[in-house]
């Protein structure tokens, strides 16, 4: 039995180096870089005193928030997770559910690390005192993990799944995943997927104390983040929001929806922390066969992947993550599919970095480039060793795919990889 | 305070939690905060919080669950300005 087909329909996006769509594409065309020094990560004695997170001015959430929203609102993941969610519901031409009736085949699945930090930090501090009587009526609401589900569902007037998945780094490919399996499997017609992270000392801080953050460029902070180069010594940490439109085909084409990509399959595994895996590490077996079972779930070949998008994150794992590719796929040297990884641009948005990428991926392909790897003029020997410098390009290039592989690697030993199609 | 002035400080504490505008213009005594005026039962607790800071009052659990309406809440605040 063939399976549904399911296909992107609505781009949203909140990234350090562009606020919607339509800046982000000419930012990651131009290698726009949005990673910045921070004074506040300098006072409190961070290694790393840089980070990529969003720009923007507070009166922009007018046009996502009423004021009522707005009051006591100390959550930036659900801010950019709305600004994205909405965004890429308008951007599939789609309205906002004013009936009294729930659109019952209309779901949000929408993921992230943590939510609500600053509100968190905030209601610490008055239990502590206590003044939990103080708390307001939101701390709940902005706090709790599903609180940006919870809110883009009531926004849009879901009825069908709304939910948050977590799964570390590969929170966003995941949610997408689970959109387009719910999808295939005649459980939904449209699902607004998506991931968001939130910005901050508080998030980033357990990750300078691993060092694993790069701390040499604190006077030089767009150079910090060097996916596959020689001189990676660390992620840089990131915040933001993507949000992806999933819509059956047969849904998108009786409402004359703009397709931007079709999503072919998927896989989603866990190494066990077992065999090399650990908490922090992966299992290269279960990596490996991530991408196969991708790629058998889309039924095509390992030769059909004209370019990847990596997960990358500029660690010593690099090398190892392109020796997975190109073993799973059985593709190196000249053979090898184009590869970038957008965290030169923007750094490692943590949950959220699924979501931005795949965003990424897609206008890729809708707009035939493969954007430019920042910072990566010194390939890593062991990485030029098993595939052409040409394959990982370090200024954009035309180049019309017609098959893209996502991949993300989270904590817990887990992995997504998701196959994109031109349509 | 007088009463007039008492209301009319209430009246800018709910409003932006009002979803019925209408009920708001046509604001009584016996104006329901949740069912004419359609407040959120959860921003209930908001507002009180609000009247608390304007007021610089403390309101406890037995009188919040009285301020339901705005003569009732008026009677609460004056109860508590009278015995700071």
């Amino acid at each position: 039995m063939s399976k549904r087909r399911v296909v992107i329909t609505g781009l949203g996006v909140v990234s350090p180096n562009g606020m919607n769509v339509s800046n982000f594409t000419t930012a990651i065309k131009n290698g726009t870089s949005g990673i910045r020094f921070i004074e506040s990560l300098n006072k409190l004695n961070f290694s790393c005193q840089v980070a990529g997170y969003p720009i923007y001015n507070k009166e922009y959430l007018n046009n996502y928030f009423t004021d009522i929203e707005l009051r006591g609102l100390n959550a930036s993941g659900m801010e950019y997770g709305v600004i994205a969610g909405v965004d890429a519901w308008q951007h599939a031409g789609l309205s906002r559910n004013t009936s009294n009736t729930p659109l019952w085949d209309v779901g949000v699945i929408f993921g992230t690390g943590i939510l609500g930090v600053d509100k968190f930090r905030e209601a610490i501090y008055k239990v502590d005192d206590g003044k939990v009587r103080r708390l307001g009526s939101t701390t709940v609401t902005q706090t709790m993990a599903s609180g940006i589900s919870a809110f883009l569902g009531g926004m849009l007037g879901c009825g069908n799944i709304v939910t948050t998945n977590s799964s570390a780094c590969s929170t966003g490919t995941e949610a997408i995943l689970m959109a387009y399996n719910h999808i295939t499997n005649n459980q939904a017609e449209i699902i607004l997927a998506g991931s968001t992270s939130d910005s901050g000392p508080y998030v980033w801080g357990g990750f300078d104390a691993m060092r694993i953050l790069p701390y040499k460029y604190n006077h030089s902070p767009t150079a910090a983040s060097r996916p596959m180069s020689a001189s990676a010594s660390g992620f840089v940490p990131g915040s933001g929001a993507g949000a992806l439109v999933i819509e059956s085909l047969d849904s998108a084409q009786k409402r004359g929806a703009t397709i931007y990509a079709e999503i072919l399959g998927g896989h989603v595994n866990s190494g066990g922390q077992r065999n090399g895996g650990s908490m922090t590490a992966p299992n290269s077996e279960a990596v490996q066969r991530c991408i196969q079972k991708a790629i058998e779930s889309a039924g095509i070949h390992a030769d059909d992947i004209d370019a990847i998008n990596g997960h990358l994150t500029a660690t010593a794992m690099d090398p190892v993550e392109i020796y997975n590719w190109s073993t799973a796929l059985g593709r190196k040297h000249e053979d090898f599919p184009y590869i970038n990884s957008l965290k030169g641009m923007i750094g490692h948005c943590l949950a959220a970095s699924g979501s931005i990428e795949s965003v990424a991926s897609v206008i890729q392909l809708k707009n035939d480039f493969v954007f430019g790897n920042s910072n990566c003029d010194d390939l890593h020997p062991k990485i030029a060793s098993l595939i052409n410098s040409e394959r990982v390009p370090t200024k954009t290039i035309n180049f019309s795919a017609k098959i893209m592989a996502k991949a993300s690697f989270g904590f817990g030993d887990v992995n997504t990889c998701i196959i994109f199609k031109k349509y | 305070m007088t009463q007039n002035e008492l209301l009319s400080k209430l009246k800018t504490i709910i409003t932006p939690y009002v979803q019925n505008k209408e009920a708001l213009e046509n604001l009584t005594n016996e104006t329901d905060f949740i069912k004419d005026l359609e407040i959120n039962s959860a921003n209930l607790v908001d507002v009180v919080l609000d009247v608390e800071d304007a007021f610089d009052i403390e309101i406890d659990n037995e009188s919040m669950e009285e301020m339901l309406t705005v003569a009732a809440s008026i009677k609460v605040i004056e109860e508590k300005l009278a015995s700071k």
